[in-house]
């Protein structure tokens, strides 16, 4: 008899979801056969055997959650016999498959009774909140943020759940979009945006870098984007009114800045968590959460407390990017600082015209909450800290 | 125009103006005339009221407060004070199998109204024969009324009703308030049926009584400071718990902690968590916690005896527990 066992794909993986059976029992399973398909955090992944046999039973039963290493299967080898039930005689029929619970049952989830009550009045989906409680436990905030934020509505939820049913695996990039969707249609609909953009000549800030970096082993090497955050941070301290959110008609200013970092998947899509508290933060600290920031958004491998506190968000759009980019302010924050991509550009200056490196710094911002003066200040700010780029470090 | 009083000297006056009132109150127990009370909550009183109203008893918990069952049912209102709660366990008895029983047994021809005062509590190195907290085993009897004031107003305010009430009121006095000052308001008058929120809140409900509150209190301004804002709730009658009161605010908080110098096992706080669970748990979002005394019979020495008891900072700790 061989167990087939839920494989681990990816370091990262410990548990998956079994989302369809591709084979039936008593059908013959070949080496390097799909068997099934599981979910993990980050996509649905066919599952092969690798070794051969006739399926005896199906324990798993699609939906079912389990931990890595759970036996989901058993096939018997060439020419094994079918094992008799124990305890009956020689004719006894083969044995009725396990039942799903024998496999080793996944943990339950933590969900207070509060946030279990509220998710039912208000048909939230508790599979998509994540928690925020001690050890990971689902609270009537966590709710309470799922039916705020638009993402989960009663329908986005239900698609997935009936695409489970019809043995379908779960479509993650069309779930991305309707997100993304509903966040920024409610922007558009809710919040008045005004736009202003400045041309920032960055030969100081690359000049500083390179120096700093030439004396850094090649994993802590500084990026510019990190020394665009910091300016951010920095200058988002002296105009309180572009970092918090509108709630209740009201503008909040948040007492921290946590940036809300744009972040691209390869799968498409988006996700904008926070690096936390940034404004004092050092740049080597900053340069080294935006790194491990980025690897986890990649691995979905985020803390909720990330992908709930941002405060403002920043998004560049690198060496590959345009030139400018006017983004569309995450709601209920009130303010988005864009960067475009770092270029030579001919610059005029006392006179004279030289060639230097140049980036746009655009911000859109929330009329309720600040104006245009305010917020054309504010990017003057950036301007002039990061032509001292020695007083980013600290 | 509220006025500066300390605890003690409201009760003093609340047992004065009861004195004066009503020619049926007489005082009773070890040292309160000639000595003028242990505590000195009945200095002066030998004297103005003379020592038939002001009487000082022999050692004999469970022969003075049986006296005072008979004068109670011959229709005077007595106080009998026992000096602590530990001392008190010697008329359980009359308490229990007598002043507790009689209305029952008697088929309601006979009404109990006797007030007995106890001081309970640690805090003050009295060592494990004077500083228990036994409220809670009062509060599990039928019969009786359960009180523990822990402010000025309700040291004032509570004595009246308790002698008003026809049936036999246990009022617990923690020691660690005696010396507590503060504004007594005009209206000081008080019921002895609701729980009362001392600080309003809404992310977490402080459930306390007696000489916790003030703990209670202070932790509630620590978690302030924090960003949490504590509601504390006191109880102020042990029995009957106002139930409606406790759930009011869990509902409001979603999250309370109990915090009761009783000892956890069996005790008062167990009793709210588990009325908590029947009446609202669908409103919680995290397990009820609770901040009691050590199971150990109280030390005499000063860092083990604070370190048995609940403090702020225990109390702090456990509400932060219950966020991530």
């Amino acid at each position: 008899m061989i167990e087939f066992k839920l494989p681990a794909l990816g370091s990262d993986m410990d548990e998956g979801t079994l989302l369809e059976w591709k084979v039936g029992v008593g059908d013959t399973v070949r080496k390097g056969q799909v068997v099934a398909i599981v979910d993990t955090s980050k996509a649905a992944v066919d599952i092969e055997s690798w070794q051969e046999g006739t399926v005896h039973s199906l324990i798993a039963e699609p939906g079912q959650k389990m931990p890595v290493g759970t036996v989901m299967a058993t096939l018997l080898e060439a020419g094994e016999a079918a094992p008799a039930r124990v305890g009956a005689g020689d004719t006894a029929p083969a044995p009725a498959p396990a039942p799903a619970a024998a496999a080793a049952p996944a943990p339950r989830r933590m969900i207070s009774p509060a946030a279990r009550k509220h998710a039912e009045e208000k048909g939230i989906d508790l599979d998509r909140v994540t928690g925020s409680g001690p050890h990971g436990a689902v609270t009537l905030d966590d709710v309470e943020r799922a039916v705020a934020g638009a993402p989960v509505t009663p329908v986005a939820a239900e698609l997935p759940a009936a695409a489970l049913e019809q043995g379908k695996p779960i479509d993650r990039t069309a779930d991305m979009r309707r997100t993304i969707a509903a966040a920024m249609s409610r922007s558009k609909r809710e919040i008045p945006h005004y736009y202003v953009a400045e041309d920032i000549p960055l030969a100081k800030a690359l000049a500083w870098l390179q120096a700093a970096n030439a004396a850094r082993p090649m994993p802590e090497r500084l990026l510019p984007a990190a020394l665009l955050l910091k300016g951010v941070a920095m200058a988002l301290q002296r105009y309180p009114e572009l970092n918090g959110y509108w709630r209740d008609g009201e503008f909040q200013a948040a007492q921290a800045i946590h940036l809300g970092v744009a972040i691209s998947l390869r799968q498409g899509g988006l996700i904008a968590p926070a690096l936390l508290d940034a404004g004092s933060k050092t740049l080597t600290q900053l340069m080294q959460e935006l790194t491990d920031l980025v690897k986890r958004t990649r691995a979905a491998s985020l803390r909720s407390s990330e992908m709930s506190q941002a405060t403002v968000t920043v998004t560049n759009l690198g060496d590959q990017g345009a030139q400018a980019v006017f983004g569309v302010i995450t709601p209920p924050q009130v303010a988005l600082v864009g960067f475009g991509r770092v270029a030579e550009r001919p610059w005029a200056e006392n006179g004279g015209l030289k060639v230097l490196p140049v980036v746009t710094a655009s911000l859109a911002a929330d009329h309720r909450v600040s104006d245009g003066h305010r917020g054309a200040l504010f990017l003057r700010e950036l301007n002039d800290l990061l032509q001292r780029p020695e007083e980013l470090e600290k | 125009m509220s006025r500066k009083i300390s605890y003690r000297a409201a009760m003093r006056e609340a047992m004065h103006e009861a004195l004066a009132n009503d020619p049926r109150v007489f005082l009773m127990g070890e040292d309160v005339g000639r000595y003028g009370g242990t505590y000195a909550f009945s200095k002066g009183f030998l004297d103005e009221f003379g020592p038939e109203r002001i009487r000082d008893t022999p050692l004999s918990e469970l022969g003075f407060v049986g006296a005072g069952i008979g004068a109670a049912l011959g229709g005077m209102r007595p106080i009998v004070e026992v000096m602590t709660v530990n001392f008190s366990l010697l008329a359980l008895d009359q308490i229990v199998n007598t002043a507790a029983a009689l209305r029952h047994m008697s088929g309601g021809q006979f009404s109990v109204p006797l007030v007995i005062r106890m001081t309970t509590g640690a805090g003050r190195q009295l060592a494990a024969q004077h500083s228990h907290s036994l409220e809670g085993w009062y509060a599990h009897i039928p019969g009786i009324k359960v009180l523990a004031p822990a402010t000025i107003e309700d040291a004032r305010g509570m004595l009246a009703p308790a002698l008003d009430d026809p049936d036999p009121v246990v009022i617990f006095e923690h020691a660690g308030l005696f010396n507590l000052e503060g504004e007594l308001p005009d209206d000081w008058s008080a019921d002895i049926s609701s729980a009362r929120v001392r600080r309003a809140g809404k992310d977490v409900v402080i459930i306390t009584h007696g000489g916790s509150l003030p703990k209670a209190l202070a932790a509630a301004q620590a978690l302030a400071e924090q960003g949490v804002e504590a509601e504390v709730l006191d109880l102020r009658v042990l029995r009957p718990l106002d139930g409606a009161s406790i759930m009011a605010s869990v509902a409001r908080c979603r999250r309370a902690v109990v915090v009761d110098e009783g000892w956890k096992s069996g005790s008062l706080a167990a009793e709210v968590v588990a009325r908590i669970m029947e009446n609202a748990f669908y409103e919680l979002d995290a397990p009820v916690v609770r901040v009691c005394s050590e199971e150990v019979p109280i030390p005499y020495a000063k860092h083990l005896e604070e370190a048995a008891l609940p403090q702020a900072d225990k109390i702090v700790a456990a509400v932060k527990g219950l966020f991530a």
